[in-house]
């Protein structure tokens, strides 16, 4: 069985400010980490691997430094990684992005294909399903549980209050949450391999069989209105009175912030 | 000369350092106040190859170098001492003596399953009679048929109780001195070796530290670790290694209490303003860090000293004598910058202070690590 993991580098957006003049994010300075969503995925991959035997390939789409999360995913025992690099490829919105990785997907051999359910940098959840479009694939969001049964796939979808489960037919393509599995610890040997006796294989624009229209900077119809960072809920407040007295204080809270 | 870390290590770093934040600091403070050997981190890091890091993968080890060890008790030990102490003593003294004087069928047997996680190891040299002159051992092993009958006792043996292996050194020749030594691989379980008396300890509180009793304990001639008369030599050598372990623990801990005064240091206020606005803390700081720094440097020399050269006894007396004050310097400084709550359980510098004190003493006193210095370079 061959499976296609979607990583993608991201800013660690814990540490990550918004420029309040240009509204974009503040990259220098932050450490890059894998993605969360598609390090579950990735786990997910490698589970599937130690139980019913699998190769692993990760694929990204990014600058040369996301080499570094290619390495690590090698420390935590995926099998091949393709780096896809190329400044043709910059300024990719989630269609030229699709488009690309797609196109680079299509060279591999897979049985199936997992993505993050989205970039913490982006939020857009827009890549997997995508990526299903153009491969012509089934899909299926927000994996909380992925299971392998012959030659179809079990998964657990995560679906606001409830989850449903969904079979689907081999190959095909999963988008993980966080959520789905605590991803393992590389090992210190498997990072010395990563480093010393694994290769990342590059492939540019000419690798890729896409068309000029469909990627980077010009193949991205999407264009950002604003950002802004998400508005922090305030806790609640938990009031123990009685009945009559919890409404009046309620009653009182709206009129002291003009509601009522 | 390059001081930049290569990037297999600045990964390593960042793994150890992850594994430290989530699994080790959690319950530092709790095995502390509990004097609790943390089985589940042990049993942690066995899974993720964490005791086997400077052994070659034809043994069963991870293939990395000393520096990538050294690393993993810094980050270790950045927040939890006594897991640094485990895995120092489980590498550098149960398991390296095996890798360097053990057969191949000794490598297959013992030094196998302590390097891929599978067991852990222990080193017996200190008795109550023989702490810094290690060779006045009065334990003794006695060659009947095929089998070296052992008696005697050891005290104050990390890992003791929890080790599966044990190196254990005992007179084989009286007559000879340090001539007579020899050194054995006992195995947890074999008849007439006994766990004694449990120390209760200042610091490093979650780790074991218990006497050994060897009553007629009778073990395989096959389990002599190289030549008779030669355990002096080996443990000696041993010790060496396991110097840069426990520099690598100072240095943790060190660099664990600079990192938590300065956080402390920015939120508290008096006067009206944060401390850090005080010339006196920044000054102490600037010390604090800049005694660090030079630590790491003899620290990680000596890791590559190692790896590089036949001889590295001088690299690694320098790195544990420097890295060793500097813990215990830098956490009383700690404390001192925390004011009263330095000295209250619930702040970690509290118990880094304590574990801090250890690292002068265990493996070699600082006196001793003055005497290899001198030694050295009076030679
Ligand atoms: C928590 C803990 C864990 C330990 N773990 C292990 C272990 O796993 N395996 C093991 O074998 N041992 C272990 N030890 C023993 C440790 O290595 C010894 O305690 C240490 O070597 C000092 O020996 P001692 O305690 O007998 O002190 P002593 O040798 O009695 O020393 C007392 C003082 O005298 C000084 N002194 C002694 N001789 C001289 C001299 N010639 N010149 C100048 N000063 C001198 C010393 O430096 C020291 O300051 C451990 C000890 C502790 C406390």
């Amino acid at each position: 069985m061959n499976i296609v993991v979607c990583i993608k580098q991201v800013p660690d957006t814990n540490e990550v400010r918004i420029d309040p003049v240009k509204g974009t994010l503040i990259r220098e300075g932050v450490p890059s980490i894998m993605n969360p969503d598609d390090k579950a995925g990735l786990e997910a991959a490698l589970r599937i691997k130690d139980k019913n035997g699998a190769k692993v390939t990760v694929i990204t789409m990014g600058p040369l430094q996301a080499d570094e999360i290619l390495r690590e995913a090698f420390a935590m025992g995926a099998d091949e990684a393709y780096l896809v690099t190329d400044r043709a490829f910059g300024g990719a919105d989630t269609w030229a992005t699709s488009s690309t990785l797609a196109a680079a997907i299509s060279k591999l051999d897979y049985d199936l294909i997992i993505t993050g359910r989205q970039a913490i940098d982006g939020d857009t959840a827009q890549v997997g399903p995508e990526i299903a479009e153009h491969l012509d694939l089934p899909n299926i969001s927000y994996a909380q549980e992925i299971e392998i049964d012959g030659d179809e796939i079990v998964v657990l979808r995560q679906y606001d209050d409830c989850s449903h489960r969904v079979r689907a037919k081999l190959p095909a393509l999963v988008t993980a949450l966080s959520e789905l599995n605590q991803p393992r610890y590389m090992t210190p040997g498997g990072i010395f391999d990563a480093y010393r006796s694994k290769e990342v294989i590059k492939w540019v624009r000419d690798d890729i069989p896409v068309e000029d229209e469909n990627i980077g900077l010009s193949g991205s119809p999407t264009r950002v209105s604003k950002s802004f960072p998400k508005a922090v809920k305030e806790p609640g407040m938990k009031i123990e009175k009685s009945v009559d007295e919890s409404v009046q204080f309620i009653v009182d809270k709206l009129k002291e912030t003009y509601i009522l | 000369m390059d001081f930049r870390l290569k990037q297999e290590h600045l990964m390593a770093q960042k793994l150890f350092r992850e594994f430290a934040i989530n699994e080790v600091e959690p319950i530092a403070q709790e095995i502390d106040e509990n004097h609790r050997f943390p089985e589940e981190t042990v049993a942690k890091m066995q899974q993720y190859g964490f005791l086997g890091i400077p052994f070659s993968k034809e043994v069963g080890g991870q293939g990395c170098d000393t520096l990538t060890y050294v690393l993993a008790i810094e980050e270790i030990s950045k927040v939890c001492a006594t897991t640094g102490v485990i895995l120092s003593a489980h590498t550098s003294l149960g398991a390296a003596p095996i890798d360097v004087y053990g057969t191949p069928e000794q490598k297959e047997k013992f030094l196998r399953p302590l390097i891929s996680g599978k067991k852990l190891g222990a080193f017996g040299l200190t008795e109550p009679g023989a702490g810094t002159d290690a060779a006045g051992q009065q334990t003794v092993a006695e060659l009947d048929g095929n089998e070296y009958v052992l008696n005697g006792s050891k005290i104050f043996i990390t890992n003791a109780g929890k080790a599966d292996i044990y190196i254990i050194f005992a007179m084989t020749d009286k007559s000879q001195g340090t001539r007579g030594i020899s050194a054995f691989i006992v195995e947890k379980g074999t008849p007439g070796f006994e766990f004694g008396h449990r120390e209760i300890k200042m610091g490093i509180r979650g780790s074991a530290t218990r006497e050994l009793v060897f009553s007629d304990c009778r073990i395989p001639q096959e389990n002599l670790l190289g030549q008779a008369g030669r355990g002096f030599g080996i443990a000696m050598g041993t010790l060496d290694g396991g110097r840069i372990g426990i520099a690598a623990q100072a240095l943790g801990i060190a660099q664990g209490a600079l990192d938590k005064t300065i956080t402390y240091v920015k939120e508290r206020k008096q006067f009206g303003r944060p401390i850090s606005a005080f010339q006196n803390t920044q000054f102490t700081l600037a010390d604090m860090a800049t005694e660090v720094e030079s630590a790491r440097m003899l620290v990680y020399k000596a890791a590559l000293a190692k790896d590089t050269q036949k001889r590295y006894s001088l690299e690694a007396a320098m790195a544990k004598l420097k890295a060793s004050e500097v813990a215990s310097y830098v956490t009383n400084k700690a404390v001192q910058l925390h004011g009263g709550y330095g000295f209250i359980q619930d702040y970690d510098v509290e118990r880094m202070m304590r574990d801090a004190k250890i690292t002068e003493i265990y493996e070699g006193t600082s006196e001793v690590m003055r005497m290899v210095i001198s030694g050295s370079i009076l030679n």
